[in-house]
């Protein structure tokens, strides 16, 4: 039986246009929604495989607002069984504070008889990408840690985890308990079923207050990048403008037969 | 006391990786702005006589001070915690005030178990610096569309580099750097998340794509898994690799190992060859590195097109096999 802890993050969605609050601290989603990060939708995946396989619980447990029990209940809703939420500011929380306060509820569950073998986060949140939750995590718990992994499996006391490499998918063989941060691409996520969000209603989610006093996330504000004036030079339209395309790439060098 | 700016450099079998020099270039701004500051530049694992040749005499037209060589028998595999031990050990024997590291996967992951041992803030894909002391950085958030102010009062802090922040370039004066054997003790628990082997799969067939000149983007446009044989045909004529946006991946009409993105491949082509892409911002920020590029979109409003710079307005399954017609007449 393997327990595995999944964390997510609600995320402002990156497919519409952004736009920053007044004060320039934070990103203003409101007309564009949030969403979870691609990575973490295949984190939230692969914990439920594992529980799965193994006979375990699968929590899913986020650091932020109320507003977060949407994310929190999509991944109740695709199959994990138990839910944490970490109350806190999100935009108060850098990447050491959010690791401090999961690994304090992590040890006080630990107290109180619940532990967690596998605990799963995404590599890098689709807005802050500071690239370091996991690993801190896993230094703030002792435990050993891998980031960029695709896949896991259990294979006893040990995950045999793949993940993309600079020659190829490197292999991993790590002991039980640890930190892995997923990586989108060898796991496809599931989407919830009416069935799948009724059940998700009825599991209670776990609302405990931050146990941190946060250190800060060293923001001093956010900037959009100057716009570039579009320079698009239209080459015509339709299959008549093949000659002009073709052309262009043999100005740029791109053909040279 | 003087202070030294650190660089984590990373090697390919034969030499010093184009982000390193980046990174290295990136770093030698910091140096100059900070008053007496050392160049330092650490070298981590196997590295043979050839590579440490080529990497030092690289190294020295860098204008680097002191390079940190970190042999051990433990550093023959690859892990994120033994590298880590390395260049905890480096920044100590050079009492490094910045830290950095080129943003790649591993530059990442290593500099965040740096950032955590010396309880530090790590600032990640950083584009610029803005005040020297203390340490003002503009980095990418977002994916790249929104760039961070960041602070770093820690010391160290602990950077690692955006890709195509800089330009790499020589520095004014090369140097003949001072070598130093780095002297680590490795501990059990820092060899278990070791590579124990390297399989070769479709899962990580990627690095056609990241070196590709010339890359063919593909997006919902494409229309179905069957709507990809005239971009195939112009990816075959041209020598190049087809890319793909996420909802393409996302509607399994191809494999994600040719996923373009802030989650995918970040490629860097002479030309991109965008058809039937809108231009998220998730995709955006895989092709942004892209030298020149061309939309072939319905949409003349769309993000790709408007940031493009080339564009054809149209069905991309009308123009597609159009351009692969002309190319095969003018190649004969």
């Amino acid at each position: 039986m393997v327990n595995v802890m999944v964390c997510i993050k609600r995320v402002p969605e990156t497919s519409g246009q952004i736009l920053l609050s007044d004060d320039a601290q934070s990103i203003d989603a409101r007309h564009v929604g949030y969403t979870l990060s691609s990575h973490e939708e295949c984190a939230v995946e692969l914990a439920i495989q594992i529980a799965k396989a193994t006979d375990g619980e699968s929590t899913v447990l986020t650091v932020g607002s109320q507003d977060a029990v949407e994310q929190v209940r999509n991944a109740l809703a695709v199959g994990c069984s138990a839910a944490v939420l970490v109350e806190a500011d999100p935009a108060a929380y850098g990447p050491a504070d959010v690791a401090q306060a999961i690994a304090q509820v992590v040890r006080a569950r630990e107290a109180a008889g619940t532990s967690y073998d596998v605990i799963l986060v995404g590599n890098d949140a689709a807005d802050t990408g500071d690239f370091q939750v996991g690993v801190r995590l896993a230094y703030a718990l002792g435990r050993p840690v891998l980031t960029g992994i695709s896949t896991v499996e259990m294979s006893g006391d040990t995950a045999i985890a793949k993940g993309k490499g600079p020659e190829g998918t490197e292999v991993f063989e790590i002991p039980l308990p640890v930190v892995i941060a997923i990586q989108e691409g060898g796991i496809e996520p599931r989407y919830p079923s009416i069935p799948g969000r009724m059940k998700a209603k009825r599991i209670p989610i776990d609302t405990v207050s931050s146990p941190i006093e946060p250190a800060g996330t060293g923001r001093v504000r956010l900037e959009l990048p100057p716009a570039q004036p579009s320079v698009v030079e239209v080459l015509g339209e339709g299959p008549e403008a093949a000659p002009a395309v073709v052309e262009l790439l043999y100005r740029l060098g791109v053909v040279t037969k | 006391m003087s202070s030294a700016v650190l660089v984590l450099v990373e090697t390919d079998a034969h030499r010093v990786t184009e982000t390193s020099l980046e990174t290295l270039t990136f770093a030698r701004d910091l140096v100059k702005r900070r008053d007496g500051a050392q160049s330092h530049a650490l070298l981590v694992g196997p590295v043979d006589a050839d590579l440490r040749a080529t990497a030092l005499s690289q190294l020295a037209d860098q204008g680097v001070d002191v390079v940190h060589v970190a042999q051990h028998d433990g550093l023959s595999a690859y892990s994120a915690a033994s590298w880590a031990t390395a260049v905890v050990a480096a920044a100590a024997a050079s009492s490094a005030a910045v830290v950095l590291a080129p943003g790649t996967p591993r530059g990442s992951e290593i500099m965040a178990h740096v950032a955590a041992r010396l309880d530090t803030a790590m600032a990640a894909n950083v584009v610029a610096v803005g005040e020297v002391d203390p340490l003002v950085v503009s980095r990418q958030v977002m994916g790249g569309a929104v760039l961070e102010l960041m602070r770093l009062t820690g010391r160290p802090a602990v950077l690692t580099v955006a890709g195509h922040a800089v330009e790499p370039a020589s520095a004014d004066h090369s140097t003949q750097p001072e070598v130093n054997e780095l002297q680590m003790d490795l501990l059990e628990t820092d060899l278990l998340g070791r590579v124990v082997r390297v399989e070769a799969s479709e899962l990580d067939d990627t690095a056609a794509l990241t070196g590709a000149r010339v890359v063919i983007g593909a997006g919902r446009g494409a229309g179905s898994a069957n709507g990809f044989d005239g971009l195939l045909e112009l990816t075959r004529l041209l020598g190049g690799a087809l890319g793909v946006s996420r909802v393409v991946t996302g509607l399994g009409w191809r494999p994600h190992h040719e996923q373009v993105g802030q989650t995918g491949t970040r490629i860097t082509p002479d030309i991109y060859i965008a058809c039937g892409i809108s231009g998220a911002i998730q995709h955006w920020a895989g092709c942004q590195g892209a030298k020149t590029i061309l939309a072939i979109n319905t949409d003349r409003d769309a993000p790709m097109v408007t940031r493009a710079h080339y564009a054809v307005i149209g069905d991309l399954h009308e123009i597609v096999p159009a351009v692969n017609e002309e190319l095969q007449r003018r190649m004969g």
